[in-house]
């Protein structure tokens, strides 16, 4: 892969501030994504992974505080001026919310919502040239232009959630965030919208990061994974590989205990994602790791990286020159406080 | 292909095992309330058919999927069975047990008989945080059932039956968790603790609404399995509201999948997932997220989604997304509108503005019913023909024309009239009902 990532992240951290001290919610995190590429991000709740994707942006809330290199473009992200960060939001990058009934005016028609978004970026634009654009990316999104004039309330949800998509790309950002896009959508819905986050690459030549918790929505739309546990990404590499070898234990965990139509038996990961103020030492997943060793709550583990840039993070995999000895003897795992059970 | 963990008290066949549930003919009509005049002038304008005809039996120990998109109405026959909903028509008769005057009619109940009959039926719904009282501690809410019941007002034997409870649904230590509150605690745990407060009473039945469609992939595993468990130890029967086809077939014993108001498919779990028999069934199995890429990638989705319950397609409601609809299923004018409209999603801008002059505002097709008329804006021009014959041959296998049953032009435009429809009823296959022309030997013959 030569092409020149659109986004580049290195060792970025996020905390929040709380009265039991700071939450490392994103704890040194490195990823690229290139154009046309989309990228999922997996993981359970509580893991950083809408944090990590918020901070990506520089939308943080008040009292959080973020380090480390976010470069697009060849600018800096990371300590960017507020209004210098609003010019380039919408513009260059943008976001796709979870919800898309809340996130749409119910006074103003969708060609209203589209000019405002517009006028807002590019001053001077015609209203010609205005609803040339918004049609264009509506039928893209496989919404007739016959209802370009109607309210939010004419449409159904999957047909919203079209609009708020059509309304980020309008601008044709060159990154999207999408936080758990039809997490509140049917089956039927929620994989039409797939088949359409799917076809962004071919039409807008948008580079994607695809957050959510549900593996198969992974598995249908992204090129290459990031699976993140408790504030740090334990694993990327080519969906195809991760789904059929995952590396990590995490990873083979999480997908085992994903229910499809393939699922044979009910399976789960005993306990819940770590309190991050406080997370376990050495590697975070070593309480929760079926396959856990002498080294894993000692030292930190390791990125290990393979030859096409995939990466890993597991004593599993090395190297095994750091690994004390005695260090792969299995460790005898305490009973787990089922109080921890999510 | 096993569909569920095997995990039964009760060794009998279902078939064998007492009725707990019978619903028949089940109707929830909501009147429409129109504008003004029509009120004024007493006028009805109509109802919405939420829940129309639905009918199933539920045995001891059984646990039932109602499957469907939002806009299905399975929610709301959920509802109807708690008395939640207003019935507008049909029996549902419930086995009470001995002390509670067993077999009684809930649609015959008053509000006052039915409140006794309710800590046998239980409610569990989507969102375990906004049915916690976020002002009640865990110990407070998951008694508060035995106080709204005065079952007792023994302090200890409170105490005990709720720990008794907390300790079943896996909130184990249980003093770590009396003095909590919803909002300290994960949805997996909240969930939990609804459970609790749900079995508090000791319920026949207990209505499940998507229990676990609003928590992680990982906690889903974890209440679904909490689920069985409690369905063995307390005897419990399930009924299982979801969207999702993946969940239900480890879970349910019967599939009933419901559109609009209706059941179209209905039988054992094991056969309606081997041999789906309803295209919308098809639909609902192919559009589950598969964790393999390999299997992934591009499903014959059916378009568009749920139509509006006031005004429902004619014929079969799942003709106009329907793959395989032909004939009989009930094309309409509006099937036209929605055909021209999916086609300038695909079209240039130019070819859009010259179409949409020659047929002018297609909203104006809506009301024709079987009739349609594509108006031409140039009499005589011949051209509304022109792009009829255009969309035809863009894609010759529409279901679209199979409706069609003639297609005249004159000077002012051109007439389409559409086949009679048809209403699809459950027809029995097997041990598999399904409401659909494609099995009905009066349409299709069955294959040999």
């Amino acid at each position: 892969m030569n092409i020149e990532p659109v986004i580049s992240v290195r060792d970025l951290r996020v905390w929040y501030g709380t009265e039991r001290g700071p939450v490392r919610a994103v704890d040194g995190v490195s990823f690229d994504v290139r154009p046309g590429e989309t990228l999922g991000l997996v993981g359970e709740s509580g893991c950083g992974k809408s944090t990590l994707g918020r901070g990506v942006l520089g939308l943080l809330p008040t009292g959080s505080a973020a380090d480390g290199s976010v470069r697009f473009k060849d600018r800096e992200l990371v300590g960017m001026r507020q209004q210098e960060m609003r010019t380039m939001l919408g513009a260059e990058m943008g976001l796709i919310f979870q919800e898309p009934m809340t996130r749409l005016n119910p006074l103003m028609r969708i060609s209203e919502h589209f000019a405002e978004t517009l006028r807002a970026h590019e001053p001077g634009i015609s209203g010609k040239e205005i609803d040339v654009r918004s049609i264009d990316t509506l039928r893209r999104m496989g919404i007739p232009p016959t209802r370009y004039r109607h309210y939010p309330h004419e449409f159904s949800g999957g047909m919203r959630q079209r609009i708020m998509i059509a309304l980020a790309l309008v601008l044709r950002p060159a990154f999207v965030v999408a936080d758990e896009p039809t997490t509140a959508l049917d089956v039927l819905v929620e994989a039409q919208i797939l088949s359409i986050l799917h076809d962004l690459k071919r039409n807008f030549d948008t580079a994607l990061l695809l957050i959510t918790h549900n593996l198969g929505i992974v598995a249908e739309a992204c090129e290459r994974v990031a699976v993140m546990y408790a504030g740090r990404i334990v694993e990327v590499g080519g969906a195809r590989r991760v789904f059929s070898e995952p590396a990590h234990p995490y990873t083979r965990e999480l997908l085992r205990s994903t229910i499809s139509l393939s699922t044979t038996a009910l399976h789960y990961i005993p306990g819940a994602p770590p309190d991050l103020v406080e997370p376990p030492s050495g590697c975070r997943f070593h309480p929760r790791c079926p396959d856990a060793m002498q080294v894993c709550p000692r030292i930190d583990p390791v990125e290990v990286r393979t030859s096409t840039g995939e990466r890993v993070e597991c004593w599993l995999h090395g190297p095994a020159e750091l690994i004390p000895p005695g260090g792969t003897a299995p460790l005898q795992r305490q009973e787990l406080a089922s109080a921890d059970e999510a | 292909m096993p569909t569920k963990l095997e995990i039964s008290d009760d060794a009998r066949p279902l078939g064998e095992r007492p009725v707990l549930l019978d619903v028949q003919d089940l109707r929830v009509h909501f009147a429409l309330r129109g504008g003004f005049f029509d009120r004024l002038l007493g006028r009805s304008s109509g109802s919405v058919k939420a829940v129309d005809g639905v009918s199933f039996v539920l045995r001891k120990g059984e646990v039932i999927g109602l499957v469907g998109e939002s806009g299905s109405g399975k929610t709301t026959t959920a509802r109807a069975l708690l008395g939640l909903a207003p019935i507008s028509g049909g029996s549902v008769r419930f086995d009470a047990g001995p002390e509670l005057g067993g077999e009684v009619d809930l649609t015959k109940l008053r509000e006052r008989e039915f409140r006794a009959l309710r800590r046998k039926i239980q409610l569990v719904f989507q969102d375990p945080h906004a049915s916690l009282n976020p002002a009640m501690d865990i110990e407070t809410a998951v008694a508060h059932p035995l106080k709204i019941h005065k079952v007792t007002n023994n302090r200890d034997e409170i105490a005990a039956r709720v720990r008794d409870a907390l300790e079943r649904v896996g909130l184990a230590p249980v003093d770590r968790y009396l003095h909590k509150y919803p909002a300290d605690l994960s949805g997996g745990q909240k969930q939990r603790a609804v459970l609790a407060r749900a079995i508090m009473l000791d319920p026949a039945l207990l209505v499940a609404d998507e229990p676990v469609s609003m928590l992680d992939m990982s906690v889903r595993a974890k209440i679904l399995g909490l689920m069985l468990e409690l369905k063995r130890d307390l005897g419990l029967t399930y009924l299982y509201v979801t969207h999702d086809l993946a969940t239900a077939k480890f879970f349910c014993d019967t599939i009933a999948i419901m559109y609009l108001g209706r059941i179209v498919e209905i039988g054992p779990a094991e056969q309606i997932y081997a041999d789906p028999k309803h295209p919308y069934t098809r639909s609902l199995l192919a559009a589950i997220p598969e964790p393999d890429p390999r299997r992934a990638g591009p499903r014959n989705l059916p378009r568009g989604e749920v139509p509006d319950a006031a005004w429902p397609p004619l014929g079969c409601s799942f003709h106009p997304r329907c793959p395989a609809a032909f004939g009989p299923c009930g094309w309409e004018a509006r099937d036209l509108t929605a055909l021209l409209e999916q086609r300038w999603t695909g079209v240039s801008e130019q070819q859009y503005e010259q179409e949409r002059g020659i047929v002018g505002e297609p909203t104006a097709l809506d009301d024709a019913g079987l009739v349609a008329r594509l108006p031409d804006v140039r009499a005589g021009s011949g051209a509304a023909a022109a792009l009829l014959d255009d969309v035809r041959a863009d894609d010759p296998e529409e279901p679209f024309w199979k409706g069609v049953s003639s297609m005249e032009t004159a000077s002012e435009g051109v007439r389409i009239a559409f086949n009679e429809p048809v209403d699809p009823t459950l027809l029995t296959h097997g041990q598999v009902k399904v409401a659909c022309h494609l099995h009905d030997p009066r349409f299709v013959q069955p294959e040999a």
